[in-house]
């Protein structure tokens, strides 16, 4: 239940603004692939781009390819809602759906779709989902309570819950621990590392020590400066990127010199 | 000799030193009160006067009683809270001066038998003649025009919470901004501007057209309204829209679920309590409109339960008509009372409906509980 991402010369624009260039990547299934690098250097959007979100923002476009297990995610007549129901997103900031109790949050992606589903089909998709988000023991008692009454790392972990729900093929998260404590970091990394074993995971993050400690392999963006595009410096096994790093500036970056 | 004496300590902390102290605004006022009410007496008293020369004497004298002890920042801070509470109270003054003299003036005539049960079906200024001069209870009520503004508002409503909510999604969901949101947006700026006769005048003429001359309805006069109300409940349903986060929108999208339904499910919902608010002040917005009622639906005198059929009474006409064409001429007393009394039903009403705007908006409103 996981496909890899194979991407081919992607230049992301937004309007005739060149925002990422030519990047070519090669994500495994079963993995965890961290993406690090400065602020602005487009991973998000990149990120963003291998599930279709980032066509969300008007005159954001690309060129090239992104392959799910071969098959072109940009190629003519693909719905952006096959891609994006395949391809899961979980977001800087914990965003359950205020309306809904913590249950309906998870079944949101069924619910919202108006699949028909029987309660017990139900419960039992919840509890898989919340257990694999590790969040059932906390909220089994009060799975009709609103989700936004929950803390912001259980919020972000009945997220993820939610993300799981529809079965996705991979599962795309963009500095999920960004606005948590450490606990929480720690609750959602031990989570990341259960998730591999099912799915493909991708991770924006800005903490290096994380990305040294969730991912198999690291890719190192970089922006040569203001208004231009961002790029994929290097990419590796997390281990090289850390240790031994072909680029001096990725070597700067993970070593804190930067700059 | 010093050596028995307790050094003298000021009461007072130093950290609250040159600080009036805190009843000095009531003192203050009740020399004003009194000071003010002194220089009425020599000028002629009235309580106008009385209240404005005092409000005057108060600011003037605890800006500079604060200028001295305090000094200027004070003194400032001061002036500046008499002025907005006497803004306050001057905007509040016509507040309370209408509802006051609603209640004084509409009280007998809503509790006249039968005032909220019957209409004005039958009743002549004989009865009228013979209420003030024998002393019989006013006959008549009304009944029928409480109906006529029923439905007529309900129709109204009906017709413009659908369009003005699909216009206020396609503003914010798909416009995009482009040129005919622009476009949109401007009229319904110029539609917010119409004055209400415009739009009764509107409503005729396209009836008088599309149906035959002469056509005044209750529905009409819906449409009429609705002219009116669709700018109010598109501006404040696309306000609510546009503060409905867009993560929510992404969270949505991340899940495959198509844009319509992220709209339906997710973001309606979200806003609705903005929204059901906003359409519940837009109702209390046009159920008193008069002009536009009178050239679209006409004046009855009878209970007309067809929005769709004949002439129709509302309330804001039948307060007009009661008043400038009495039902008895001779005596106009009891036609001034009943149109007091529909002002003072037209004014609860439109006061259940604020408070029911509330009461909708806190019952929609997303739970943040545990």
């Amino acid at each position: 239940m996981s496909k890899r991402i194979d991407v081919k010369d992607l230049n992301v624009y937004y309007g005739d603004f060149l925002a990422v260039e030519d990047v070519s990547i090669n994500i495994e299934a079963k993995s965890v692939t961290a993406f690090i690098g400065p602020s602005g250097c487009g991973k998000s959007t990149f990120l963003r781009t291998l599930n279709r979100m980032h066509e969300v923002i008007p005159g954001a476009r690309v060129e090239g390819e992104v392959l799910l297990d071969g098959d072109n995610l940009y190629g003519n007549g693909v719905d952006p809602v096959t891609v994006r129901s395949q391809i899961g997103m979980v977001f800087q900031r914990p965003n359950p759906f205020p309306t809904m109790s913590i249950r309906d949050n998870v079944l949101a992606g069924v619910k919202l779709n108006n699949k028909k589903i029987s309660k017990g089909e139900a419960d039992v998709l919840v509890e898989r989902s919340l257990k694999g988000a590790n969040l059932w023991n906390e909220v089994k008692d009060r799975l009709d309570k609103p989700g936004s009454g929950l803390s912001g790392g259980q919020q972000q972990r009945l997220c993820i819950a939610r993300a799981i729900a529809v079965e996705p093929q991979v599962i795309l998260m963009d500095e999920p621990c960004s606005a948590l404590d450490p606990i929480s970091t720690l609750a959602i990394e031990d989570l990341i590392n259960e998730l591999k074993d099912q799915y493909t995971v991708v991770i924006v993050t800005h903490n290096m020590q994380q990305a040294a400690r969730v991912s198999d392999k690291t890719a190192f963006f970089n922006i040569a400066g203001t208004g231009k595009p961002g790029k994929l410096i290097e990419f590796g096994d997390t281990h090289t990127i850390f240790s031994n790093p072909v680029e001096k500036a990725t070597e700067d970056y993970v070593s804190g010199r930067f700059g | 000799m010093t050596s028995t004496l307790t050094p003298v300590r000021s009461k007072r902390s130093a950290l609250t030193k040159g600080q009036l102290p805190k009843y000095a605004p009531y003192i203050v006022l009740a020399a004003a009160l009194i000071v003010g009410a002194a220089i009425l007496a020599l000028i002629g008293f009235n309580a106008f006067g009385w209240g404005l020369v005092s409000a005057l004497l108060f600011a003037v004298g605890l800006v500079s009683w604060s200028a001295a002890v305090e000094g200027s920042r004070k003194a400032k801070d001061r002036l500046a809270t008499c002025l907005v509470v006497g803004s306050f109270l001057v905007a509040l003054l016509p507040l309370v001066s209408v509802i006051w003299t609603v209640l004084v003036n509409g009280v007998p005539g809503l509790l006249n038998p039968g005032f909220l049960s019957s209409s004005m079906n039958g009743v002549t200024g004989v009865y009228d003649n013979r209420a003030v001069e024998e002393g019989a209870p006013v006959l008549g009520g009304i009944y029928h025009a409480l109906l006529g503004t029923v439905q007529i508002t309900l129709l109204a409503t009906v017709i413009s919470v659908p369009v003005g909510l699909l216009t206020a999604i396609y503003l914010v969901e798909y416009g995009n901004d482009g040129r005919l949101a622009r476009a949109i947006t401007f009229f319904v700026d110029v539609m917010t501007g119409i004055p209400s006769i415009v739009a009764g005048l509107f409503a005729a003429a396209f009836f008088f057209a599309v149906v035959g001359p002469g056509t005044k309805t209750g529905a009409v006069a819906a449409v009429a309204l609705s002219v009116l109300m669709i700018p109010v409940v598109v501006r404040s349903s696309e306000e609510m829209l546009k503060i409905v986060p867009n993560e929510l929108r992404e969270a949505a999208y991340a899940l495959g679920v198509r844009k319509w339904r992220t709209i339906l499910k997710v973001v309606i919902p979200t806003a609705i309590s903005g929204i059901a608010s906003g359409v519940t002040l837009a109702i209390a917005r046009v159920i008193g409109e008069t002009a536009p009622i009178l050239v679209t639906a006409g004046f009855a005198t009878s209970i007309n339960s067809n929005v769709f059929g004949g002439w129709m009474a509302s309330l804001p006409t039948f307060i007009y008509t009661q008043i400038l064409n009495p039902t008895s001429p001779a005596n106009p007393d009891p036609s001034s009372e009943r149109a007091w009394g529909a002002a003072l039903v037209l004014i609860i009403l439109v006061m259940i409906l604020n408070l029911a705007a509330r009461l909708i908006a806190r019952i929609f409103a997303p739970k943040a509980g545990r």
